[in-house]
């Protein structure tokens, strides 16, 4: 049982990309738009995998939005101002992070709830989003080495096969081929030490359905542009929040905390220190998203960020994060925001009305909840 | 009509992979007092979650018959129609509200579509005066203890008109006092008629109030005792609980004579206020534990025993604190647990599931909770260290589960407790304070963590133990402080301490 509710996900992605697969006869699938498709989820990918952290620690995030809007208009105008873009663009996290600890320093040091102060931070920057582009109304980008984050590709440096990208089809082999190894080391060790593993067919068939999974992917983005920047953003954030929570201290207290915040104090964990770590993290992450949307807008729009703190949480929850606290996996997040984007698009190639689109997202949000809550139900 | 209210025949239940209940049976007499035994995981929450409809009819094998009739109940409202009560260990009242409107939570007085608040109140007083409870009904429910409100539970489940009310542990958080009274309310009521079946691991309170007492071990019935046939002692129910003799419960170490050994810890002139609840708690405590020392601390709930730990363990309830604290021979006032557990003391707390451990990860994660940066190289957890870590803990402390992955929210109150003791033994405290260790945990559980204590005192390591149960206090410790409204009320060496002793000390103040 447990491994339907840890595969549930991955399941559910791989029925609906072929169900668009088909319906759209095969448009979904097609190189271009599943590049495309990545571009989109990108930037609210990031913002998912800090919300999972912060869902974690018991509480939310509803700034994140028009952070990431405003501080991807600041980035717009720093560059305006002939600002570098690389400089403009840690410039913007930074500010990210100021922000973030502020936010965690009235949760956790004043006690105000995080709803509230969040909300409060939702309208402040809402309205900073505003002042920002008052006077220019939209700010375009021509900086090409920011817009390329957005909207750009890994570079083929010309080699081909055939009509494939081989750089392209180099990362997702090495991506396959790390993922193998450590699977592997990781079942070996596991077996070492007399700990749970899964049975060696079940193993073999998760290897390979990943495994094929992200060859497919490669492919057929190799066909095309090749690996868009954005992705490969996405995936160091990932394999960075990976690592933090599942193999340091810190991760470790986040999910103490989110288990039982007091247990945790007792035991000798800084609550107050790594309540702010979680919310400077998200509002980084925040001022990331803010890029790659301006990025791949080519501009900072007076609306940037609206509704994106909604789509994070949403991509967490359907990834299987409790809102109890305690539980959750970013890689099971970014499935979950992979379902939601795949959901948009393919809704949007067959044509399906915007209402209906947000009525079957809705629906999709609690239905991945209620399979969540029953199987964990099952499993005791 | 038989003189049996209730006839539990056959009672199966199932759950995935095991077997919670393998045909239970057993009759309560009309106006008695039924004692259930046994030890945690021997099915007596879920025979009483069958019994009030928790589980409903059809999820379970065999009958409940109740007043001559099989009962089959869908929902807890079913059994609470025909007069079923039941109070769980935890309480289930609504803190923010005040006392009657708890009372009438759920079944309110209503007058056409609003509820009658005058007539509400008026029963409720009567209601209290009945479980003897002398306070205020528009009182709030969260200004009073765990006594009171269990005592505002037995009023809620009176204004039911509860014919046959069922008491898991009602005494498990209760001081000596508190307990007494709410065992004489539950004669009281059998006099009036109520019929009360109890799940008790107290057994001494179970042989005073119980008139009859069924044994239950691993989901069978053992044996059915009637208390007016012949005399039944404490140690033959625990052989039927534990299916084995147990000789002395208290496993006893070398008599030992402290008057040369250092003193470890020591408070002196020790005061304590709360500013969250406006008054001082602690008052002027001397107190001092030597190395290798057990020293047991007795008193009242409330006395300001948990406070005590919490005030010197990094108060992280945030008293304001005069006096002076000396660990190992050096002056300290701890601002935080991380700094206490890094100067070597060690506090495993008395609400496991609340403030204890992380129910929600496993065996593994919760041992190495407090000493992870020991397994840690600039940041990065060593998990293969871990692994041995764990399973070091879970043979040394003894912990049954299949394996150091399993969840610690699914074991039982007693390995839970061990896996608690080892999270703190990992840190390497040199004094180890432990707030009611064996609450709620059976007596084969029990004597493991009095023979870890003694092992542990051996190795050099000091012990304060807290708890309620006076007998364990006597039995474990070398030297006992009795306390009393924050106060130390008394000093006594175990060997010349009894029972009547500290009680008499505990209500001096």
């Amino acid at each position: 049982m447990k491994n339907i509710r840890e595969y549930g996900m991955y399941i559910a992605l791989v029925i609906i990309v072929l169900i668009f697969s088909v319906a759209t006869h095969g448009s979904f699938i097609t190189s271009s738009n599943i590049s495309n498709l990545l571009n989109q989820c990108a930037y609210i990918a990031v913002m998912a995998i800090g919300m999972t952290l912060v869902i974690i620690i018991k509480h939310i995030d509803l700034s994140v939005g028009y952070v990431a809007g405003f501080l991807g208009a600041l980035a717009a105008l720093m560059m305006r101002a002939d600002m570098p873009a690389l400089l403009a663009i840690l410039l913007v996290v930074l500010i990210g992070i100021v922000i973030g600890i502020g936010n965690g320093l009235l949760v956790a040091k004043v006690g105000v709830p995080a709803f509230v102060v969040t909300l409060a931070g939702m309208l402040i920057f809402r309205g900073a989003l505003q002042l920002a582009t008052e006077r220019t109304g939209t700010i375009g980008i021509r900086n090409e080495f920011f817009i390329s984050l957005g909207d750009g590709y890994i570079p083929s440096f010309g080699l081909t096969a055939g009509s494939l990208r081989i750089t392209t089809l180099a990362v997702g082999i090495v991506c396959v081929l790390l993922f193998i190894y450590s699977s592997i080391k990781g079942r070996k060790n596991n077996l070492n030490y007399n700990l749970e593993v899964s049975k060696l067919p079940i193993f073999a068939a998760k290897i390979a359905a990943v495994s094929v999974f992200i060859m497919v992917i490669t492919v057929v983005l190799a066909g095309y542009n090749g690996i868009p920047w954005s992705t490969m953003i996405v995936g160091a954030v990932l394999v960075i929040y990976h690592f933090i929570t599942n193999k340091t201290v810190l991760g470790r207290h986040i999910y103490g905390i989110g288990g039982n915040t007091e247990a945790a104090a007792l035991s000798g964990v800084n609550v107050t220190k790594v309540t702010i770590f979680v919310f400077a993290s998200m509002s980084a992450l925040a001022a990331l998203s803010g890029v790659l949307y301006a990025a791949r807008l080519h501009s900072a729009t007076t609306t940037a960020g609206a509704g994106f703190e909604l789509d994070a949480i949403a991509a967490a929850y359907v990834g299987g994060v409790s809102a109890n606290g305690g539980v959750g996996k970013v890689t099971n997040t970014l499935i979950g925001a992979l379902v939601m984007a795949s959901l948009i698009n393919g809704m949007k190639l067959m044509g399906t009305g915007e209402s209906f689109q947000y009525i079957i997202r809705g629906a999709i949000l609690v239905l991945a909840v209620i399979f969540d809550l029953t199987a964990r139900r099952v499993r005791k | 009509m038989s003189d049996y209210i209730l006839s539990m025949k056959n009672i199966t239940k199932t759950f995935p992979g095991v077997k919670a209940l393998d045909g239970v049976s057993f009759n309560v007499k009309r106006g008695e007092v039924h004692c259930l035994v046994g030890e945690n995981g021997a099915g007596k929450s879920t025979l009483m979650k069958i019994l009030s409809g928790v589980y409903p009819y059809g999820t379970y094998g065999g009958d409940i018959v109740y007043n001559g009739e099989v009962q089959k109940y869908q929902s807890i409202a079913d059994s609470e129609k025909v007069g079923v009560a039941i109070i769980y260990q935890e309480l289930a009242l609504i803190p923010e509200l005040s006392v009657y409107e708890n009372i009438f939570f759920g079944h309110e007085i209503k007058k056409g579509i609003q509820i009658n608040w005058n007539e509400t109140i008026a029963k409720s007083s009567e209601l209290l005066k009945k479980v003897r409870l002398d306070v205020s009904p528009d009182a709030q429910v969260k200004d009073f203890g765990v006594g009171v409100q269990q005592l505002i539970e037995i009023a809620k489940a009176l204004s039911k008109d509860v014919k046959l009310l069922i008491l898991d542990e009602p005494t498990a958080a209760l001081s000596e006092t508190d307990s007494e009274n709410l065992l004489d309310l539950i004669r009281e009521l059998k006099e009036q008629g109520v019929s009360c079946i109890m799940i008790s691991h107290k057994l001494k309170e179970v042989l005073s109030i119980a008139d009859s007492i069924t044994v239950i071990r691993d989901g069978k019935t053992i044996t059915s005792m009637d208390m007016h046939e012949r005399k039944i002692d404490e140690s033959e129910i625990i052989s039927n609980m534990v299916g084995r003799e147990i000789g002395d419960i208290y496993p006893k170490r070398e008599p030992k004579d402290f008057e040369n050994e250092d003193v470890v810890f020591k408070l002196f002139d020790w005061n304590a206020f709360d500013p969250s609840k406006g008054r001082k708690i602690l008052f002027d405590v001397n107190l001092e534990v030597k190395r290798g020392e057990i020293v047991g601390i007795a008193g009242m709930m409330g006395a300001g025993r948990t406070e005590l730990s919490m005030s010197v363990f990094g108060n992280v309830k945030k008293y304001q604190i005069r006096g002076g604290f000396e660990l190992n021979g050096k002056v300290e006032r701890f601002k935080t647990p991380r700094a206490a557990i890094q100067k070597g003391l060690a506090y495993v707390t008395e609400d496991r599931k609340g403030n204890g451990l992380n129910l929600m990860s496993d065996i593994k994660t919760n041992i190495t909770a407090v000493n992870l940066r020991a397994l840690a190289n600039k940041g990065v957890i060593n998990q293969n260290e871990e692994v041995n870590v764990a399973n070091y803990y879970l043979k040394e402390t003894n912990i049954k589960a299949p394996s150091i992955e399993q969840v610690v929210g699914n074991l039982s109150g007693g390995n839970q407790q061990k896996v608690s003791l080892s999270k703190w033994l990992y840190a390497a405290p040199n004094v180890l304070i432990l707030d009611e260790p064996t609450r709620g945990i059976d007596v084969g559980a029990k004597l493991e963590i009095y023979t870890l204590m003694n092992k542990l005192v051996e190795q050099g390591m000091s012990i304060i133990i807290i708890s309620s149960e006076l007998l364990e206090v006597i039995g474990m410790s070398d030297r006992i402080y009795v306390f009393a409204e924050g106060k130390v009320a008394g000093q006594i060496k175990a060997s010349e301490a009894t029972e009547q002793k500290l009680i008499a000390m505990a209500t001096s103040a």
